[in-house]
């Protein structure tokens, strides 16, 4: 009954996530960029382009030239969320499975486990600000705390589960293992992983209808990931095209 | 002088607390009926405004990805509420860039997602950030679409690049669509349009004062240094912002161009249909207006059947020029493939100082120690020559070429994190003199730095809005408002005119460091 309902949580939530950035991710890629916008000074080139985008994405580092504590605490969330996901990763495999040599790297699974502390340390630092700098607290709505305490949760369940009370990991993985395959096998009836997951849930859930966007914005921001080369090369939007036909 | 406060200068700059409302009073004059149908937009405030301002944001949303993805992916982490020169002057929280964008993002958000929609029928929009539209908004946006000068400071800093002059040159164009519509930046682009200039010169009065600006300069030198124009079959054609005509410092930089010109020997014109470099089209978000304005270069290019386009300093006519003519008025194929299309005035002269076509005696420069203020357009929207950066290092060098005494302001007030003037943006209106003069407080107060501590003298910029924001503005802050001059005026100033007669052309100093 409990491994039913979960699974069915997980199934919607998993429906809700895909199609919902993939509509987004559609609506950016589809939407024209119709003038050269780069923040300058950009690369002229597409390889330089490639670089922005990878320091940007890798070491967030325009949020380093504009503040060091919203750099530091950002950049300790997202890269401790990152081990902790590739930590995750071993929950979904089986040994015979191609990614699990990288997976079930020592690495990979001690960092992963304390990843959590970078992790939450980030998250209360953000939190943090938002209480107590002005300026961040007056544009911050409810939502932006809200957010941040469902991320935090998160990782705290985590957190207890790894290093106070483990939950029956061998039945969970069954149970994902499952999933991955359409069969409901039974899951542990532990409060702190149904809380654990169902929030899991509810984040990829409203991921698709908040700021979460972010993260496919990122790759599509026309100042970031223009080519400064509006001398060189001719660019035109469909629409704007249509001028340069109806004068000619 | 004022009835406001004017902001102090202060020794180190601290980021200061929120004080809200403070700028709600801000708001530029409303263009009148006929201004607004000269350029396409409705006269008034229309009838059932808010339906048609959120098509109008569908409309957007649809043609510009920017709008799209800079709606949706703010975080709001914090990095950009201290980075704007409004902010900074005002305390004003709806001065941070990410509150100016949550004018619109909050409607955005109530509109046009679901999560706004599901709390707003609960009646609790604010929960997620969103926030019903109302008259009320409406003036909020009026206000404080009007308090950016669309600099791009912020953007800089963004980690998603959110670039806030995308926001409000598109909230811009919405207000206009439903007819709420900036009387100075409407006035301007209409008589763009039909005269030629935003100072809506006529054809007699450029000619007179171009022969005026012959007779002060032979006077002056002993050169028929030419300012011609509408000459058929010359090479060059000068786009110039129209205050180059006759504002100060302005003028002085127009001369140094032409001396330029003379002293290189090529052959060059201005146009009276193209007599206009800046592009109000921009300031609105108009890519109609913009682009109406723009073909009037192209026209002017193929009528007087030149090989080279060259733009005067002018900050956002050199974004405009830079990254959107090609976009706009291109393609140029008619026009000499051989150099960049179109060019900076500082690139052409850049290149005769690297090639030692031109010459100069430093020493004329010596009563001023010069520092330079990047203009925001071209330090963050444009490039110079063929490398990132080259907006920066050129009007360095050609300065350097020309003058002994050159500091540069505090690393993190120039070059892409220069502060805007405080007029730019479609700003530059005495109705605005608050916001302008508390706007150029951080600029103001890296300025009194160096001259503090440098011994600096003077100012120079290439862009038509910031010369004449400073001379207004500076005087508030007990500088002398003739500290801003333009960088061709320092060329201009110093360059050896080899067929000068007799006294000081024999090249003793020949500029060289």
């Amino acid at each position: 009954m409990l491994a039913s309902l979960f699974a069915g949580i997980f199934y919607i939530a998993a429906l809700i996530f895909v199609i919902g950035v993939g509509r987004k991710i559609i609506q950016y890629a589809r939407t024209p960029a119709p003038l050269k916008i780069p923040t300058t000074p950009a690369p002229v080139t597409q390889t330089g382009v490639v670089l922005r985008m990878i320091r940007e994405i890798v070491l967030f580092s325009s949020l380093f030239k504009a503040n060091k504590w919203t750099w530091i605490f950002g950049w300790l969330f997202h890269f401790g969320l990152l081990l902790a996901f590739f930590r995750h990763l071993r929950y979904t495999m089986t040994p015979d499975a191609l990614l699990w040599p990288l997976v079930s790297f020592d690495l990979v699974q001690s960092f992963g486990r304390y990843a959590s502390f970078i992790m939450f340390i980030g998250l209360v630092g953000l939190l943090g600000r938002r209480f107590f700098v002005d300026r961040v607290r007056y544009i911050s709505a409810p939502s932006d705390y809200l957010m941040l305490l469902l991320l935090l949760t998160i990782a705290g369940t985590g957190m207890l589960m790894s290093f106070v009370a483990h939950p029956d990991i061998i039945m969970l993985k069954e149970f994902v293992l499952g999933l991955l395959r359409f069969e409901v096998k039974p899951l542990p009836t532990d409060g702190l992983l149904l809380v654990h997951l169902s929030l899991v849930a509810l984040l990829m859930v409203i991921f698709p209808i908040s700021k979460l966007l972010h993260a496919p914005g990122l790759f599509f921001s026309p100042s970031r990931n223009q080519v400064d080369n509006p001398r060189e090369k001719r660019h035109l939007a469909s629409w704007a095209a249509k001028f340069d036909a109806d004068q000619s | 002088m004022a009835e406001y406060e004017i902001p102090e200068l202060r020794e180190i700059p601290i980021i200061p607390k929120i004080k809200e409302g403070v700028m709600a009073h801000s708001s530029p004059f409303v263009a009148k009926a006929p201004i607004q149908t000269a350029i396409g937009f409705p006269g008034e405030l229309v009838d059932n405004w808010e339906g048609k301002l959120l098509d109008k944001m569908d409309d957007l949303r649809g043609r510009y990805r920017s709008l799209q993805v800079y709606l949706d992916s703010c975080v709001k982490c914090g990095a950009c509420t201290d980075k704007c020169h409004y902010f900074l002057g005002t305390s004003d929280p709806k001065n941070m860039p990410v509150a100016r964008q949550d004018l619109m993002r909050k409607v955005y958000r109530r509109y046009k997602t679901f999560a706004g929609k599901f709390w707003g029928k609960l009646g609790m929009p604010w929960m997620v950030g969103a926030a019903e539209l109302n008259k009320d908004v409406l003036d909020d946006w009026y206000s404080y679409f009007h308090q950016c000068s669309q600099c791009r400071r912020c953007s800089v800093y963004c980690p998603y690049g959110i670039d806030t002059a995308e926001i409000s040159m598109a909230a811009r164009e919405m207000m206009d669509s439903v007819g709420v519509g900036q009387k100075y930046c409407n006035e301007i682009i209409g008589k763009a349009q039909t005269v030629g200039n935003n100072l809506g010169l006529p054809q007699p009065a450029l000619y007179d004062t171009l022969e005026g600006l012959e007779e002060e300069v032979e006077e002056d030198t002993g050169v028929a240094v030419k300012f011609p124009i509408d000459k058929k079959g010359s090479d060059i054609l000068l786009v110039t912002p129209s205050a180059d005509f006759f504002a100060e410092p302005h003028v002085d930089g127009l001369i140094g161009y032409a001396k330029v010109f003379h002293e290189a020997g090529a052959s060059w014109t201005l146009s009276s249909h193209a007599s206009e470099a800046a592009n109000f089209g921009m300031f609105i978000g108009s890519y109609e207006n913009m682009r109406t304005l723009s073909q009037r270069v192209r026209k002017a290019a193929l009528d007087l059947g030149v090989k080279r386009i060259i733009f005067g300093e002018c900050g956002h006519a050199w974004r405009v020029a830079y990254s959107f003519l090609n976009t706009l008025a291109g393609p140029w194929d008619f026009l000499d493939q051989n150099y960049p299309i179109p060019q900076h005035i500082c690139e052409y002269t850049y290149d005769l100082i690297q090639n030692d076509k031109i010459k100069f005696d430093k020493s004329e420069n010596d009563h001023m120690t010069i520092t330079f203020h990047d203009s925001c357009n071209v330090a963050r929207a444009s490039r110079m020559g063929d490398k990132p950066g080259g907006q920066f290092d050129i009007p360095r060098a050609v300065i350097k070429a020309a003058c002994n005494n050159y500091v540069d302001m505090p690393e993190d007030t120039i070059k892409e994190a220069t502060f805007c003037c405080g007029g730019g943006g479609g700003i530059l209106t005495d109705d605005l003199m608050e916001i302008r003069v508390k706007g150029a407080q951080p600029r103001m107060e890296a300025y009194k730095r160096v001259v503090e501590e440098k011994g600096v003298t003077n100012l120079a910029a290439i862009c038509a809005i910031c010369k004449a924001q400073f001379s207004k503005v500076l005087p508030y802050y007990g500088f002398g408002m003739t500290d801003i001059i333009s960088v061709h005026q320092l060329v201009g100033d110093a360059l050896i005119l080899s067929d000068a007669a007799g006294d000081d052309d024999s090249d003793d100093s020949d500029g060289e460091e």
